[in-house]
């Protein structure tokens, strides 16, 4: 194997002077996107750094309630994320169904992952825990996102499908049904494209990551290969909790569309 | 069929005694904003009155599973609703929703013709006109059998000749297999020649009831 190569200070900082050019030229073009890309890099930098040393911290450490809460610590930022992400009111109720289906979707694939198929021991062991999490807590919180969207925009759009089909003495289910299984769709389906063009169009970051930090690429694959199964696992099962719980939080124990909850 | 007692929708109706006969045509008219609708989706439990109780054979709607009532007392919308695929799609979806047997084509061809729907059975339901499409969503409900037909001016993106043709059809089916018809109108006429009872409304209060 190749030795890996360490960045220096000054390889960090010309990335950065890159980044300076490419500033220049935004302002030369009159696009007025500087202070964003200037915040975004900054705050990337920050968390970053942040990040690196609270690792190495824990890599020293090791113990299982330091772990607990780093992925505590990531389900509420993940939820806090996807309540502001998402562009519509949402009810107290959806809220909790989002919660809800976060955390149990993405824990029991972890705990699935962590225990069955890595066989990790310790099971809390933060080299390998905390980046599985991340990943799956991460693409779990894309997926959901763009489902909540689909579903409160189908059940807002189509209201009047919605209360058709109820006054024909359709349950929930049925009359909700078209709307869950769009919402379903559109939130996997980054995923699955995703995986339709990896290896092929791009090489997945964890992969790239691997190599470049001097692991051979078959063991990189490997890895890729389990994780992906790993993050469409967690994805489908975390929108699968959401959409099947989350249809319901828009009709009341009358079976009556309830439209009280919501600004149309 | 149905009673109602002291019944009270926010400030949109205001009912202190209103009964309703079954197997008979029922009208109900009144200016628009004067709570017409709001009675039908009443009737069908889609919204809850706020006060007051309905019962329907004797039994408070309130105690009845919505769905069960809404298979047996169905409510066909003002604007039609079109679901997506062909005119046979939006025919048998009522079955579907209500769990009912699917029927043959030949039984659906027999429906368009009651509701004067001159359309094949695979053409596709969104690009009918609005008057068709009120058709369609007529025919859906009469498909469906219920024992009673809350229709909320089932006619009225259609023509007068039509509306006539299509409600005097309605009206014989309903006598002919004793349902019960309860029709939210704009049409004097039509109140004046089919009914048997007709309700006016008026500010969400009934003003008067005029039986056979």
């Amino acid at each position: 194997m190749d030795k890996v190569i360490n960045l220096q200070i000054w390889q960090i900082a010309a990335a950065y002077i890159f980044i300076i050019i490419l500033l220049f030229i935004v302002k030369l073009r009159g696009i007025p996107r500087e202070k964003e890309i200037l915040i975004s890099s900054t705050r990337m930098t920050l968390q970053l750094i942040l990040t690196g040393y609270i690792l190495v911290y824990l890599f020293q450490n090791i113990h299982p309630v330091f772990t607990i809460i780093v992925i505590g610590i990531m389900e509420l930022f993940a939820i806090y994320n996807i309540f502001k992400r998402v562009k519509v009111k949402l009810s107290q109720k959806i809220k909790r169904i989002i919660t809800i289906s976060m955390v149990l979707g993405t824990t029991s694939s972890l705990l699935y992952f962590i225990v069955v198929v890595i066989n990790l021991s310790p099971w809390y062991d933060p080299r390998y825990f905390i980046p599985i999490a991340g990943m799956l807590i991460g693409n779990s919180m894309t997926g959901i996102s763009l489902g909540v969207s689909r579903l409160v925009d189908g059940m807002t759009a189509q209201k009047h499908l919605i209360e058709s089909a109820l006054m024909l003495g359709a349950t929930p289910k049925m009359a909700s049904k078209e709307i869950v299984n769009n919402a379903f769709d559109s939130a996997i389906l980054p995923t699955i494209n995703s995986m339709v063009g990896m290896g092929i169009v791009f090489l997945p970051g964890m992969m790239t990551g691997q190599i470049l930090s001097g692991v051979s690429p078959v063991t990189a694959i490997e890895y890729q290969i389990t994780i992906m199964l790993g993050i469409l696992g967690s994805v489908t099962l975390t929108v699968i909790l959401f959409v099947q719980l989350g249809y319901k939080t828009f009709f009341n124990e009358q079976q009556q569309l309830d439209i009280h909850n919501w600004e149309f | 069929m149905f009673q109602l007692k002291n019944v009270k929708y926010k400030n949109i109706l205001d009912i202190k005694q209103l009964s309703i006969p079954a197997n008979k045509i029922t009208c109900v008219v009144g200016e628009s904003g004067s709570g017409k609708t709001t009675l039908l989706r009443l009737l069908n439990k889609m919204i809850n009155c706020t006060e007051g109780e309905i019962f329907y054979n004797n039994n408070a709607i309130s105690t009845i599973n919505s769905i069960e009532l809404r298979r047996k007392v169905v409510m066909l919308p003002q604007v039609p609703a079109i679901f997506s695929g062909t005119v046979r799609d939006n025919l048998l979806i009522g079955l579907k929703f209500a769990e009912k047997p699917l029927v043959d084509d030949e039984k659906l061809s027999e429906v368009l013709n009651m509701v004067h729907l001159d359309k094949p059975l695979d053409e596709d339901a969104d690009k009918l006109s609005g008057g068709e499409k009120q058709k369609l969503a007529l025919g859906r409900v009469v498909l469906m059998d219920p024992e009673i037909f809350l229709l909320d001016e089932p006619s009225s993106a259609l023509d007068e000749d039509t509306e006539q043709i299509i409600i005097e059809k309605l009206v014989h089916y309903t006598k002919k297999t004793n349902k019960t018809l309860i029709m939210v109108t704009h049409s004097r006429k039509i109140a004046r020649t089919y009914a048997d009872n007709i309700i006016q409304i008026k500010n969400g209060k009934v003003l008067n009831q005029k039986g056979e």
